[in-house]
């Protein structure tokens, strides 16, 4: 795979170059290309990566390289350093509302991991101390209903439906009952959608007129391709999210997608799904997801050494 | 302008000026520079075509320039759509239906991608085709899995074999082999977990069911059908890798085509790993399958939505 040996690519690379000072125009040029392929194998969005390419290569040009550093090296050093800046720091926090409940509305394309999510989420909250109720606001995907039913069985957390019902009722009947019930936490599940099906993001956007939810978040699937920028944008411009979670980080993908979804949000990817248990999520570590769309967490450890 | 509203803005302009661009140069310029490769470029990588194979196609069209195929800007769409199309044929198979009914398809895939509705789908497909048709819940694992695939059932008016939740998905298969060829069923298909390819255990239940199956009758299954995401990106290749590696695949369906993405990754897919494609899935109705072509797939990644 390209991306194992980008690493020594930029070693071959910069051979020529040993001893010398500063890195030429010539030579960053030629160890870009190798970032731009290892980029795009990872499924960062093409724009994203041209333009963090320009960039690297504007604070690259000119550099005075370090003493403990070879060229290839100091390079992966400020490819590094921007791919961690452009993720954004930790922030696996759920805004907490100051007047409870807090309303949590999961949103995303079809079987990124919302249902299941939402179970992993409630989960977390509970073992915080928190109340939580999640709600069944997909009333069409077969046996949805049934699906999150069986989830708070499994986690002795109460599931609120109402059937058929239309979505956006279910959504604001579901925030009295938390009322009612002193449930301090409320997770809307919604149906898996297209961000180009109109109809069904103006459901959405109903369901956020109603009942304003603190949180929306956008669960991605980590496998996804080059179209991630275009359904997060979407997503983001339709609701205005308030981060992402990000699903079956469990696999060997390399998730660029997370890079680019957070180029064209601007929101915080906030939590990893890290299996199908529910107890499989975890806070999201922008520098570990860095090395890992490098695929070289070993060679960024010896620099941070450096 | 900050870097994000650049970039926004850019990718705005990319997404919207595809096909702009590609006529406009086509009217514009007598010639083919390097900008207009640098953008036909950018259509496959966008595209999810992925960095080899998108090499690999820019050679051929350096080529065909070389060799005068290509003459003018209005000569290279239709050329590199030719080409793909080309990579993504089929060899012409050994003729199907030969083997004695029942049929044996095994559905299998990485989490979410669409098995479960892609059976109900196929099952609905068969039914017209005036075939007996069964389908079998081998996702015991999933909640409320055996429930959905019960609901596609009951919307294609197909038999449903099943056990408990949390029960031996080989047994399932076991049985649904035994029952197709009680019924006389023309063909049975086989739901199984969604699992990421990467997990070893997973994937040796994925060998055991195939087994199991293979034991009740030695060629089967006669069709092991690799569902991928067309939202997915390069990972669908170590995908197609790793499942085939565990049972033989005979073929890719290709679902959520009716979305944005282009699944241009079932491109290198064929050309590193010579898996065709046979399906697409375009909606989550049950006549949102279509068997694929591949000349509209190639112009499908040319057109802007
Ligand atoms: N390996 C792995 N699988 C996951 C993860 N999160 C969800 N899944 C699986 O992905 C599949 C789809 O999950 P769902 O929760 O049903 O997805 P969804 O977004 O609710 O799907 P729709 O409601 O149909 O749009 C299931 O098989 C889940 O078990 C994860 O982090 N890792
Ligand atoms: N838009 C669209 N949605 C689809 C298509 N095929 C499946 N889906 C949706 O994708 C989601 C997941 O589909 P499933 O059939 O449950 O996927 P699966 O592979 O069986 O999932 P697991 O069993 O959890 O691994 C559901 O919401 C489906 O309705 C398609 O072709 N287009
Ligand atoms: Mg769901
Ligand atoms: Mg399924």
């Amino acid at each position: 795979m390209v991306f194992e040996s980008l690493a020594d690519k930029l070693q071959q690379t910069f051979k020529k170059l040993r001893g010398r000072g500063k890195l030429s125009e010539s030579d960053v040029t030629e160890a870009l290309k190798e970032v731009r392929m290892a980029l795009l194998e990872a499924d960062v969005n093409f724009k994203v990566v041209k333009d963090l390419v320009a960039k690297i290569k504007e604070r690259a040009i000119g550099q005075e390289v370090l003493e403990s550093l070879t060229p290839a090296q100091h390079v992966i050093k400020i490819v590094n350093e921007e791919l961690t800046n452009l993720m954004g720091g930790t922030q696996s926090r759920i805004a907490i509302a100051s007047r409870p409940p807090t309303v949590i509305m999961l949103v995303g394309l079809q079987g990124a991991g919302k249902t299941t999510t939402a179970g992993k989420l409630a989960h977390l909250l509970k073992r915080q101390g928190k109340r939580p109720l999640m709600v069944a606001a997909d009333i069409y995907r077969p046996a949805a209903i049934k699906q999150l039913e069986v989830l708070g069985e499994k986690l002795e957390i109460p599931v609120f439906t109402m059937g058929q019902e239309n979505p956006v009722n279910i959504a604001k009947k579901a925030v009295d009952q938390a009322l009612m019930m002193a449930r301090d936490i409320v997770i809307i599940d919604t149906a898996g959608r297209l961000h180009i099906n109109e109809e069904l993001m103006n459901e959405l956007k109903s369901i956020k007129q109603t009942v304003k939810p603190h949180e929306i978040l956008l669960v991605v699937d980590a496998m996804t391709g080059q179209d991630a920028v275009n359904v997060a944008e979407t997503f983001n411009k339709d609701l205005g999210l308030d981060g992402v979670i990000l699903t079956k980080l469990d696999g060997d993908a390399r998730g660029g997608a997370a890079l680019s979804i957070k180029a064209v949000t601007g929101q915080p990817i906030k939590f990893a799904g890290m299996g199908e248990k529910l107890d499989a999520l975890e806070p999201f570590h922008p520098d570990r997801m860095a090395s890992r769309i490098l695929g070289m967490g070993d060679v960024l450890s010896l620099i941070e050494k450096a | 302008m900050g870097f994000f509203d650049k970039l926004k803005a850019g990718l705005e302009k990319t997404r919207k000026s595809f096909t702009e661009k590609i006529e406009q140069l086509v009217i514009g310029y007598a010639t083919i520079d390097d900008e207009f490769l640098d953008d036909l470029e950018a259509v496959l990588l966008s595209a999810d075509v992925g960095v080899s194979t998108t090499a690999k196609l820019m050679t051929e069209i350096r080529s065909g320039i070389k060799s005068k195929e290509i003459n003018y800007p209005e000569d290279l769409k239709p050329f590199l759509q030719a080409k793909i199309s080309v990579m993504l044929l089929r060899e012409p198979q050994v003729e199907q239906d030969i083997h004695e009914p029942p049929v044996v398809m095994l559905i299998v895939g990485v989490n979410g991608v669409g098995k479960t509705t892609t059976i109900g789908k196929l099952a609905s497909y068969y039914h017209e085709a005036g075939k007996k048709v069964l389908i079998a819940a081998g996702d015991t694992f999933r909640a409320a899995a055996i429930d959905q695939l019960e609901i596609w059932g009951q919307r294609t008016n197909t038999e449903v074999i099943k056990h408990a939740e949390g029960s031996d998905p080989a047994a399932v298969a076991f049985d649904a082999v035994q029952a197709a060829k009680a019924r006389r069923a023309d063909i049975v298909i086989i739901d199984t977990a969604g699992r990421l390819h990467t997990k070893s255990n997973l994937m040796e239940e994925l060998k055991k069911i195939n087994r199991v199956i293979a034991k009740e009758i030695p060629d089967a299954p006669h069709e092991t059908l690799l569902v991928l995401d067309a939202t997915t990106g390069q990972n669908a290749i170590n995908q197609a890798k790793l499942f085939g590696d565990a049972v033989k695949l005979s073929g890719v369906v290709l679902t959520k085509l009716d979305g944005t993405a282009k699944g241009g990754v079932v491109i290198a897919i064929k050309n590193e790993l010579n898996l065709p494609v046979k399906w697409v899935g375009v909606g989550e109705g049950v006549n949102d399958l279509r068997p694929f072509d591949p000349a509209e797939f190639a112009a499908a990644l040319f057109a802007d939505k």
